[in-house]
């Protein structure tokens, strides 16, 4: 049997992992979600990096469980690490990955601010009331861009739950990060 | 050991915090906002882990562990100021479930939000890599707790006659407790003077300005907050922490060697 060289295994470790999907969202992989960071492959060690996205995301165990056992499968015996810096953002995710969750009827999520000095946050417009300063997120279903918040917090910490004031149907929102 | 100590103070925070908030669980106003809690509580405790795995990475001691920190110490040792473990009422009365108040709590959360967006921010530039790598996520998630409670707070105070007056009661309540944000203790000025803390004095003006900005919107007086200053940081807690710590450590207690 042909011994792999570490770039040999380097490559195929990424060909590997583009079947570890998001457990939350199962059409996005986690190198489209931004969160598989680096593969290191020397002679002596194998090592996946993972960026995790939320402080209390309760599916980063299952990430890293996922990783390691897709690469056990194979006979690569890798450690997996997090690294928490630089912290995750919603911007690292693919184009492919916003086509797929779109697709899913996931909205994507707009570009963070750009400024260090601002903060992260979506203005919400309070129930009857004119807005400030809203986001608008594109209904997924019919494209529409007449859409309301329902509530900042959706159905996981990193969504919103939204409504199209067209097509009547509620969505999930993927929040800047 | 004091920057440790400075350490547990924010992981204690947040720990102590995100069980309060849990305790809306199942007992929401309205679906959302059951929703909306439950994430904030999810967030600080994800913050609460990694300033505890922080702490036992520092401290290399082969047996502080997250769970210890989290199950296994007693009122005295913890840090977190007084003002998160008060339960979410009016009444001073750790029972009184039936008697929880949203104002309180949208209070609260907007008053510790308010202070951690700028407590964070300046973390970012800490001397501990590590903090400042907590830091920069908890920016993030401490924004949204802060315009969720923020918009709470300007629906209720510029709402019904009632809203108002439950909202300017709670912050009547609260703001007494916020005085201890800005009187350092030993421990702070050590971790400020090694640089790796945030100084809190330097931030009470622009929580200042955060907070009238909002009151003004949510047509509220700011309450003097003059009085008592309370002193849950040094580890001297009001008689609800007890309470809180026996229900969520009762089960670790009782099952020591249970594992996941």
């Amino acid at each position: 049997m042909a011994r792999r060289t570490p770039q040999d295994r380097y490559f195929e470790v990424w060909e590997l992992l583009e079947a570890v999907c998001d457990p939350e969202i199962p059409v996005v992989n986690l190198r489209e979600m931004g969160i598989l960071r680096a593969v290191r492959s020397t002679a002596q060690t194998l090592e996946v990096i993972l960026t995790p996205t939320y402080n209390g995301c309760p599916a980063v165990d299952q990430m890293h469980d996922d990783v390691a056992s897709t690469l056990a499968r194979a006979g690569l015996a890798a450690s997996v690490r997090t690294c928490i810096a630089p912290a995750w953002s919603s911007d690292w995710l693919t184009p492919q990955a916003h086509d797929k969750l779109r697709h899913y009827v996931i909205a994507p999520p707009g570009a963070c601010a750009a400024s260090g000095q601002q903060l992260y946050v979506l203005q919400f417009a309070p129930i009857n009331r004119a807005a400030d300063a809203y986001q608008t997120a594109a209904c997924p279903r019919c494209g529409s861009e007449n859409t309301t918040c329902t509530s900042p917090f959706g159905s996981t910490a990193c969504k919103a739950l939204y409504r199209c004031l067209d097509c009547a149907e509620p969505f999930d929102y993927f929040k800047p990060y | 050991m004091t920057h440790i100590d400075y350490l547990l103070h924010l992981g204690d925070n947040a720990l102590i915090l995100g069980q309060r908030n849990a305790q809306w669980c199942g007992h929401g106003p309205a679906l959302e906002e059951d929703l909306a809690l439950a994430n904030n509580s999810l967030d600080l405790l994800g913050q609460a882990r990694l300033l505890y795995q922080h702490v036992a990475a520092l401290k290399k001691d082969g047996k502080t562990s997250e769970d210890l920190l989290a199950y296994w110490r007693d009122v005295p040792d913890f840090r977190n100021y007084t003002l998160l473990e008060l339960p979410h009422s009016l009444a001073l009365h750790p029972g009184a479930s039936a008697e929880r108040d949203y104002a309180v709590t949208i209070g609260r959360n907007f008053l510790y939000s308010a202070l951690m967006v700028l407590v964070w921010q300046a973390l970012t530039a800490s001397r501990d890599a590590q903090l400042a790598a907590i830091a920069a996520k908890s920016l993030k998630e401490a924004s949204y707790h802060l315009q969720h409670a923020r918009d709470w707070l300007v629906r209720l105070g510029d709402g019904t006659e009632l809203s108002h007056a439950r909202m300017q009661a709670a912050l009547a309540h609260l703001m007494p407790y916020t005085q201890e944000f800005f009187s350092p203790s030993a421990v702070e000025r050590a971790a400020v003077k090694g640089g790796v803390a945030a100084d809190t004095a330097q931030l009470q003006a622009d929580w200042i300005r955060i907070v009238d900005d909002a009151l003004h919107a949510a047509t509220l007086e700011r309450p003097s907050g003059a009085g008592f200053v309370s002193t849950g940081k040094t580890g001297v807690h009001s008689e609800h922490l007890g309470y809180l710590l026996a229900e969520m450590q009762s089960l670790a207690r009782a099952q020591p060697q249970a594992v996941w």
